[in-house]
């Protein structure tokens, strides 16, 4: 019998793509919550080079990278298809999924760190909304007006990055210095394709004020430690 | 200009571009090599890759792939009829891709970090990570190789490409500062698998000789330096 489990984290943009591309697949699995602070010896046997989520388990046989196991879901699984068929689109899917991760470190510098980390997190979640703005003017999805990989990707853009600025109170993307990229993001968020499928905003929120409050707490006791 | 419109823009001493080319020779596909020059970036460059503005970019029918290994994975799937550079089973193919994954986002920044080191102290803090990384590889070789030549198996594959681009740059740090990082003890299986894939027709004729490279290198070495500082 197929057998395919998901190793994630609830509130995680990763999870949630792998998640996602299931769904649209209706493949049914078994989901196992880690725990970050505690990782459990399946999460650390089935990923031993990065200890990370998420890891997608098929018939004992484990796979990681979030887009790494999209795209596998979609090799693997009748149903819709994720990826287009033409070789050109689907280099376009690739190269927009890939930018879209590229910037996750500068991300997390930008909302979780201070100072000139924070800083340098910032000017490059910056320069990658410039970007963005002017590729996303008058676009509903990345390639060829359809639904597919790179919107999977999409989702840290789409819903978690608003949810860390309300969270840490960190402001980057106004509906003023980006336009493009904000009407874009309410459409992302309430279109067909993505609403059903998105985790409850409020509990996500309520996740991340406390994680980014404690964190925040946690580098400030480290620097009063340090005076 | 090549019959099936296929252009790389590229410049010779590059790992990254190195991948599409051996990607097109293993398809046994002619294409018109447009050399970019170190100092300025041409125009046809920054039109055709307007978010990075790097090499390499292969324009096909004057359509623009940019980003070496999502260039790899269009050769392999548009000229599909060819020899095939992915595996054929899904869950070979997932491990493919995450060992490129893991040599572009994890190993590639330790190995740079690696030659634009300078001084003693610094070459040998630089040194361990990038062998620790190939220790890894040579695993995930044993592995992905099952007993054959390549991590593609018989004949090269996505995963040699995406690490074998790195040989000649690898030797050339490796005389520079009279280190080893393929050492025969420490990785046996990579260290076969390198004289392997350099011999293969597919890369022998695109991989810079080393002196030629090292050569260069000293032209390269001082704005490599201060891209990876930027």
């Amino acid at each position: 019998m197929a057998e395919v489990k998901l190793l994630g984290f609830w509130y995680s943009p990763f999870t949630h793509r792998v998640e996602w591309a299931l769904k649209i697949k209706g493949v049914k699995y078994e989901y196992i919550e880690e725990d970050r602070n505690n990782k459990s010896s399946l999460l650390l046997q089935s990923n031993p080079v990065h200890k990370k989520t998420p890891v997608l388990i098929h018939n004992g046989k484990p796979i990681a990278e979030s887009m790494v196991i999209v795209e596998y879901i979609d090799e693997t699984f009748e149903g819709p298809p994720i990826l287009p068929k033409d070789p050109y689109d689907r280099a376009l899917a690739r190269f927009w999924a890939k930018f879209l991760d590229d910037k996750t470190a500068a991300m997390v510098n930008t909302f979780l760190r201070e100072g000139e980390e924070q800083e340098k997190g910032k000017e490059e979640v910056w320069e990658m909304l410039k970007i963005l703005d002017n590729e996303l003017k008058d676009k509903k999805f990345f390639v060829n007006d359809k639904f597919g990989f790179a919107d999977v990707a999409a989702n840290f853009m789409g819903l978690w990055l608003g949810l860390f600025q309300e969270g840490s109170g960190v402001v980057v993307v106004t509906s003023e210095n980006f336009p493009n990229f904000c009407a874009w993001r309410d459409e992302y968020v309430n279109c067909s394709q993505v609403k059903k499928y998105l985790p409850p905003r409020d509990e996500l929120l309520a996740f991340f004020k406390a994680f980014l409050s404690a964190a925040s707490a946690s580098a400030s006791a480290s620097t009063s430690a340090k005076k | 200009m090549a019959e099936n419109d296929v252009k790389l823009l590229g410049s010779w001493p590059s790992t990254f571009v190195m991948r599409p080319r051996i990607a097109l020779n293993i398809k046994s596909v002619d294409y018109d090599f447009l050399e970019e020059q170190i100092a300025s970036k041409g125009e046809l460059l920054l039109k055709s890759n307007p978010v990075y503005k790097k090499i390499p970019v292969l324009i096909h029918y004057g359509k623009p792939i940019c980003e070496s290994l999502i260039i790899v994975q269009y050769i392999d799937e548009y000229w599909s009829s060819g020899p095939s550079i992915f595996p054929s089973d899904p869950c070979d193919r997932a491990i493919a891709r995450f060992w490129a994954c893991y040599i572009d986002d994890k190993w590639f920044p330790l190995l740079r970090r690696l030659v634009v080191a300078q001084g003693d102290d610094a070459i040998k803090a630089a040194l361990y990570p990038v062998v620790e990384g190939l220790v890894l590889l040579e695993d995930a070789f044993k592995n992905c190789s099952k007993g054959n030549k390549f991590f593609g198996g018989d004949k090269i594959g996505y995963v040699d490409i995406a690490l074998g681009c790195f040989l000649g740059w690898m030797s050339v740090t490796e005389k520079m500062n009279n280190i080893k990082l393929l050492d025969e003890a420490k990785i046996p299986r990579l260290y076969k698998w390198a004289g392997d894939f350099c011999a293969d027709s597919a890369v022998k004729d695109v991989m810079p000789e080393t002196d030629k490279l090292a050569e260069a290198a000293k032209a390269l070495l001082p704005k490599i330096r201060a891209d990876a500082s930027s």
